[in-house]
């Protein structure tokens, strides 16, 4: 049977989200063949420009997930989105609110405000957000079609820092959960997979590789043994050491 | 009226007065850090870290940090891949106004100097702006001298309304004003201030601008403040490098920029690299302390404090330095330069330049240099909302 997910109607095989921020248009499309990516992130704000047109750099078929970036508040998240859909982004959105420049942490309270807008209006909002399990709770109840946790600050390429909290939000919301933001290497996407996430988004991780093409196949790669170690279902792993030499449950015996 | 007798720090009539503690914060911090006072062991801790603390980064701008260049280059260089990619912002600076009411001694531009002095009028201002547009630039930013009788608040909100029909970005380096001077430029569709504080030392701010209300120390260093609340998106700041210890201006810069940013964590911050330039008249303004290393020295250590922060580098640097800069640490650069007045659409411009420049490059042969060091010229990468 075909592994494939879904967001809202949207069929997919593919569970690598790919950015196409930080690195030369010429080579996005390289990265996305190579990564075999079927939905690729651009920010509304860089698809803006006059002269060289990002939109002219993505491969025809590949699904676009258009960002707010630069959004400080619910109400210009809005705005964009909009302003994405009257460019003929097409009606997914990738809601990020930020109002901090430093660690460009997300601020889910208006997050889940302009979730709740943007998905009345007919969009498939993808927010992306801290991992917080009341704050994911409210961004299904507001019509999101998945959650996006961080891993770690964007850019940042330090892994699942908020490993044990996404967990959470695995378990516990009937939205694909897809880790976006901090994923730094191959094993850490790999890592997110095996966790049942439902994909995983990254960009700073590849744009910053030596070889960008070849880090979009490793990721690639690592996506899905992640995936298919998580249909396996994952082996025991012992934490707390081998099983002790005279069993507590020994008493029941004598 | 403002004269060599006004006191400096003190406040004038009509001036928005914000209630802040930074300045004196920044004077404090400048006061107490001793740039010898550091060892390599200081430096190299500082280059251990993730995120610099203060302390740190006046261990990275300290004379024991200078034969630390290369490390601080490299970690540099992995900070603003990590923060920008390899984009490269493209910008010019647009003269529109020479008029200035300020006596700043080492300035071109001051009202003592006797240079040709011009204003740009609506028409001039467009056909200005559409010669720059047809080279493929998005983002502009607006200068004046410091004359707000001669180029008024409504006459720059005049020069942004026309910006907005050719550019995506509009930032603006003019005198300081009110917030609600601010609100009105944002409406017009600026939405970065840049305000060049020039020395953090009181004392020699005091002998350097003798007139004019640029002589009030805490208007100008609260600008930054005044232009967030007005709701400017990003403020820029600088000291001139080389009026007094750079190092220490270099320090207070951050400081002012850090404390800023943990004020205002949704303003977006910006560093520009003055250093001393020849002007017209004025043989004496020509210091050399700061040389190409310090300058390097200065802007890595503003990479490592805040890493996200915007860095600019102006056509005061040869091709040399701006060439590796952006590879480096520098994010944004500008191309195209004409610092007269009406340059870039008349053969003669009708108003002398504030100082001159040393890379005179076309955008073109800027955007063909930025591709050819691996990076990726963006000419905008903004939306204003």
């Amino acid at each position: 049977m075909k592994d494939t997910w879904k967001l809202g109607e949207h069929e997919f095989t593919s569970r690598f989200i790919l950015g196409s921020g930080k690195y030369s248009l010429p080579l996005i499309q390289a990265a996305v063949e190579d990564a075999g990516a079927q939905m690729v992130t651009l920010a509304l704000r860089r698809a803006q420009a006059n002269t060289e047109n990002i939109l002219d750099y993505i491969p025809e078929g590949v699904t676009l997930l258009p960002n707010t970036s630069g959004a400080r508040n619910a109400e210009e998240a809005v705005r964009i989105a909009r302003l994405s859909r009257a460019c003929g982004c097409g009606d997914f959105v990738k809601v990020e609110i930020m109002r901090d420049t430093k660690y460009l942490l997300p601020d889910n309270y208006e997050t889940a405000k302009a979730t709740e807008i943007l998905a009345k209006e007919g969009f498939l909002v993808m927010p992306y957000m801290f991992p917080d399990l009341n704050a994911a709770r409210d961004l299904q109840n507001a019509g999101a079609v998945s959650v996006m946790p961080l891993g770690a600050p964007i850019g940042s390429n330090k892994g699942l820092c908020s490993k044990e909290f996404i967990q959470i939000l695995i378990d516990e919301i009937d939205l694909p959960i897809i880790v976006d933001a901090g994923i730094g290497k191959p094993s850490q996407a790999c890592e997110a997979m095996e966790m049942g996430a439902a994909a995983v988004m990254a960009n700073t991780a590849i744009a910053t590789a030596g070889d960008i093409p070849a880090m979009a196949r490793a990721f690639k790669q690592a996506i899905e043994a992640g995936r298919t170690a998580y249909l396996s279902g994952l082996g025991r792993v012992m934490e707390k050491g081998a099983s002790a030499s005279s069993p507590l449950t020994g008493f029941l015996e004598a | 009226m403002i004269t060599q007798k006004t006191n400096h720090m003190e406040y004038q009539e009509n001036m928005e007065i914000v209630d802040s503690a930074i300045m004196d914060q920044v004077l404090s911090a400048r006061e107490s850090f001793d740039p010898e006072a550091y060892t390599e062991e200081d430096v190299k801790r500082a280059l251990q870290k993730d995120v610099l603390h203060p302390e740190d980064f006046a261990a990275l701008l300290s004379v024991a940090a200078s034969s630390h260049l290369e490390e601080m280059a490299r970690r540099a260089q992995e900070e603003t891949r990590k923060h920008f990619g390899n984009s490269v912002a493209m910008f010019t600076p647009l003269y529109i106004a020479n008029y200035c009411e300020n006596y700043c001694i080492y300035c071109g531009f001051n009202c003592h100097n006797k240079i040709h002095r011009a204003k740009l009028n609506a028409e001039e201002i467009e056909r200005e702006m559409q010669a720059i547009a047809a080279t493929g630039l998005e983002e502009i930013l607006l200068l004046t001298g410091e004359s707000p009788k001669m180029s008024d608040v409504s006459y720059i909100g005049e020069a942004c309304k026309i910006a907005k029909k050719y550019f995506k970005v509009i930032g603006l380096e003019v005198y300081p004003m009110d917030s609600k001077d601010y609100a009105y430029l944002h409406s017009c569709g600026a939405d970065f201030v840049t305000v060049f504080q020039e020395t953090y030392n009181p004392d020699k701010y005091k002998d350097l601008h003798l007139g004019g209300r640029k002589r009030i120390f805490p208007y100008r260093l609260n600008t930054q403040e005044r232009a967030l609340k007005g709701g400017i998106r990003g403020v820029g700041f600088a000291a001139l490098l080389g009026l007094d210890d750079f190092r220490r201006d270099a320090f207070a810069t951050g400081m002012h920029a850090y404390l800023v940013q943990r004020k205002y964590p949704q303003g977006e911050i910006a560093f520009s690299c003055p250093r001393l330039r020849p002007i017209i008249n004025n043989e004496e303004i020509n210091p050399r302390d700061v040389h190409e290393p310090q300058l390097l020295q200065v802007i890595c250590a503003y990479r490592l404090f805040m890493p996200y922060a915007g860095i600019t580098i102006s056509s005061r640097e040869g091709s040399r330095f701006r060439d590796q800069i952006i590879t480096i640490a520098a994010t944004k650069i500008s191309a195209g330069v004409d610092v007269g007045i009406g340059g870039h659409s008349e053969k003669e411009a009708k108003g002398d330049e504030q100082f001159e420049i040393e890379d005179g490059r076309t955008v073109e042969e800027i955007r063909e240099m930025i591709v050819r060091q691996g990076m990726q010229p963006v000419m905008s990468d903004y939306i204003y909302v």
